[in-house]
């Protein structure tokens, strides 16, 4: 069992994602995680799709999205060739004796204090889901109140494109 | 038989009045269509309609109902399209998928919103798993209502989603002919499959403009039709290799219109043709290359055929559960070409050597063509003689019942004599199903109509009835159960009432007959359910429930009256005929893979295994004569 990361090219059209969540579940594949937004083009959204199958299934995903008429496009991202990002954003119990530590952890982060409040701050986080797991475990001593993680989006490196009309 | 009961008449001209017009592909025919519409002002329903007129439909099976009552308005008046009321929307259902079967167009029903619309969830997983082109459409509640549970609301696109090849809700009237071209196209193209077109009420009464054509916007459909050259050489290659090749055709060759293409690569590669459920015709059963059927009731010698060959060719196949029995044992000495228009099914339970994808016509007329190329021919000859010893060791057959009973497979065997090959033969699904399947001869594609990937039960009678709409010169059988027959003869009166002279063989052995043969071989004999008093108790008389819905109703129940009772119901041809063949319990089907065993258990009959295996027995025709008893 290995992750793999599926990019695909959708119509936005209603019911598109109960299309592909519904294949996913009654083809009995797992998704680990899911992310769907615009792209450049009107009219076509893109997911980023993470699932764990072995490579023989996954061809069998492959495939059996491709069948769905309103899908595009699908193209396989290897996490070498590929930037790969999830975002974060962490609630930490913060008061002023320990909001200062808490700073100079997510600066070593890179990330960013997005709201304060006298007890607590919230902190948004881009990275690989290594990296946000990293934080968050140098931020769990100090209370974690609340977490809200997206699904993972991913690009291929370099100058080529995927695009629906090729 | 007669009665005192006035009959309905055919509904006068209704048939052919209509024929003339729209029910023959005649190049008449479609002139009469509109071919360009400039934009005029419609409603959703006219341009529904309209829509239909233009596409080509010439019949919709259905039952109106509140929400899609606005489509029925329009439909009253078209002289293009023939509405036909059945008496049940999975009748409607099974009625375009028999009509599809039999022509190959793409059969049409129409139901209403909520239970309507849930009544044709069957009719649509069946044609989903046989890959057959219909177009369903649906009304739905009007838009403000959906979502609100609403009277007769159901989500039908949503609990279609995962049997159908695509659904549509329709929210703009102006998107109705774009929807019904894409519906038609997606249903009727690449693997073939159902369409649902649901229709808000209110998007069907609304003002908008008609026009045609209109352009499709699909961008995410392409299906591949050509295969690769690289691929088809390199089949080609292999056939030419193998000394034990095996072409194992499915349905797909039927749907590609590939059975010429079929004969001539036969005639190329001499190579032995196994013809699956779904594939029935699409290879003459009088050719001596033809194998007969495989899988779990197959005939020894198209089993054995594969698992022993070297080299299996599939065209439009898929490697069924039911074909294949355990997947790991399945035909363990032989390279795969796979060739099927979807690539899903590709590798999807055995990995292919060489996977082609393309329409099953195209493969195939490609095929032959590289064959031809090659140096020489492989030598054959050990290899028929071995697959002709196992033909004649293990022919289909069957014993008369010793209670002295009808037997069904002799009624079966005579209703296809009698009424031959261009007749066409729809089935349920059980034990008449599969002996149907062994016994009638089939010379012709879409002569055997069935619902093998579903098993649906009740699918005969309505199936019979769109085949006999599609091709009302044709004679056409339903060979049913009599369990399957009760789930739907309902049907028989639209039969009746609409002019639909279909041909209904009830072999009736009293029992839910495939359940109780699985009772008797691995339930020790419990007969748990299975026994449905249509025997005991005459409940319902067949003859008498025939002449309620307005049929003939036959009887026989003795072998010297079968060939009398099947000529009688041959020379009625003015109205539906229904025979009640009263026939023994317990026949059984054989030969049988039990479920989930290897192919190499086959067994011949009860108690006989051949043995393909033996090492004691030496040469190959020995290993077939081997018989052993099991306890």
């Amino acid at each position: 069992m290995s992750t793999h990361t599926l990019s695909v090219l959708v119509e936005d059209k209603p019911g598109v994602l109960a299309r592909i969540s519904g294949l996913f579940s009654r083809r009995g594949y797992n998704i680990q995680s899911l992310a769907v937004g615009p792209t450049e083009e009107a009219g076509i959204s893109r997911m980023t799709i993470c699932v764990s199958v072995d490579e023989f299934p996954l061809e069998q995903v492959t495939k059996q999205l491709n069948k769905l008429v309103n899908v595009i496009k699908i193209v396989e991202l290897e996490p070498t060739t590929s930037v790969q990002r999830e975002l974060v954003m962490l609630k930490v119990r913060a008061d002023a004796t320990v909001r200062s530590q808490v700073l100079e952890v997510t600066q070593m982060f890179r990330a960013k204090v997005v709201d304060v409040a006298p007890d607590a701050v919230t902190v948004e986080a881009t990275g690989t889901a290594d990296k946000l797991s990293a934080l968050r475990r140098m931020l769990e001593p100090y209370g974690i109140r609340e977490i809200v993680q997206s699904g993972m989006v991913a690009l291929a490196r370099g100058p080529r494109a995927i695009a629906a009309n090729r | 038989m007669t009665t005192a009961r006035p009959r309905p008449a055919p509904r006068t001209g209704a048939p052919s009045e209509q024929q003339d017009t729209a029910s023959q592909a005649t190049p008449s025919a479609r002139a009469a269509r509109p071919s360009r519409v400039e934009p005029t002002p419609a409603t959703g329903a006219q341009s529904l309609v309209r829509a239909l007129e233009a596409v080509g439909c010439e019949v919709v099976f259905g039952i109106p109902g509140g929400a899609v009552l606005p489509a029925y308005d329009p439909l009253y008046d078209s002289t293009l399209v023939r509405h036909i009321l059945v008496r049940h929307e999975q009748g409607a259902g099974h009625a375009a998928t028999g009509y599809a079967q039999a022509t190959g167009r793409v059969g049409v029903c129409m139901a209403t919103s909520g239970p309507g619309a849930t009544n044709l969830v069957t009719p649509l997983a069946d044609a989903m798993l046989d890959s057959v082109p219909i177009v369903a459409i649906t009304g739905q509640v009007g838009r403000k209502l959906i979502g609100t549970d609403a009277f007769q609301e159901a989500d039908i696109c949503g609990i279609t989603l995962p049997i159908t090849k695509h659904n549509m809700l329709v929210t703009d009237p102006a998107d109705i002919p774009r929807a019904i071209t894409e519906a038609f196209h997606i249903a009727s193209t690449g693997r073939p499959g159902p369409v649902l077109v649901d229709l808000p009420k209110d998007v069907l009464q609304a003002q908008t403009t008609f026009s045609w054509p209109v352009d499709m916007a699909l961008p995410g459909y392409r299906p591949t039709t050509k295969p690769h050259g690289k691929q088809i050489r390199e089949a080609a290659r292999l056939i030419a290799a193998a000394e034990r090749p095996v072409l194992y055709v499915g349905g797909g060759v039927i749907k590609a219109e590939a059975s010429a293409e079929l004969m001539e690569l036969a005639r190329e590669t001499g190579a032995p043709v196994v013809t699956t459920l779904m594939a029935r015709g699409a290879f003459p059963d009088s050719h001596p290359q033809n194998l007969g059927m495989p899988g779990m009731h197959g005939t020894v010698a198209a089993v054995a055929a594969m698992q022993k060959a070297d080299l299996l060719v599939a065209l439009g196949a898929r490697f069924d559960d039911r074909v294949t029995g355990d997947l790991s044992t399945f035909a363990p000495g032989a390279k795969i070409v796979h060739a099927d228009i979807d690539p899903a099914e590709i590798g999807k339970n055995r990995v292919a050597d060489v996977p082609i994808v393309g329409d099953a016509r195209e493969v195939i007329g490609e095929l032959t063509a590289a064959l031809r190329g090659q140096d020489g021919s492989p030598d054959l000859t050990a290899w028929w003689n071995q697959l002709n010893s196992w033909r004649e060791t293990f022919p289909l057959g069957y014993d008369d019942p010793a209670d002295g009973t009808l037997s069904p497979e002799y009624v079966i065997e005579r209703i296809g004599a009698i009424a031959g090959p261009e007749a066409i033969y729809a089935a349920g699904v059980g034990q008449h199903q599969m002996w149907a399947a062994q016994f009638v001869r089939y010379e012709n594609p879409r002569t055997w109509l069935n619902s093998g990937g579903a098993g649906t039960m009740g699918y005969g009678v309505p199936a019979a009835m769109g085949a006999k709409v599609g091709q009302p010169d044709t004679t056409v059988w339903c060979i049913d159960g009599d369990g399957c027959f009760q789930m739907t003869n309902q049907e028989l009166a639209t039969c009746a009432i609409e002019g639909i002279p279909i041909k209904v063989a009830v072999i009736n052995n009293g029992n839910l007959g495939m359940v109780r043969q699985w009772q008797t071989l691995f339930y020790g004999e419990r007969y748990s359910n299975t026994e449905l008093g249509t025997h005991k108790h005459r409940v319902p008389d067949f003859v008498m429930l025939a002449e309620a819905l307005g049929c003939e109703g036959l009887r026989c129940e003795s072998k010297d009256d079968v060939d009398r009772v099947i000529n009688q119901a041959m020379e009625i041809t003015d109205r539906p005929v229904v025979i009640d063949f009263t026939v023994g319990a317990d026949a059984q089907v054989w030969p049988m893979i039990a479920s989930g065993t290897s192919n190499d258990q086959i067994m011949a009959a009860r108690d006989i295994r051949p043995l393909f295996d033996d090492p004691e027995s030496g040469g190959a025709d020995e290993v077939v004569t081997d018989i052993e008893r099991e306890q």
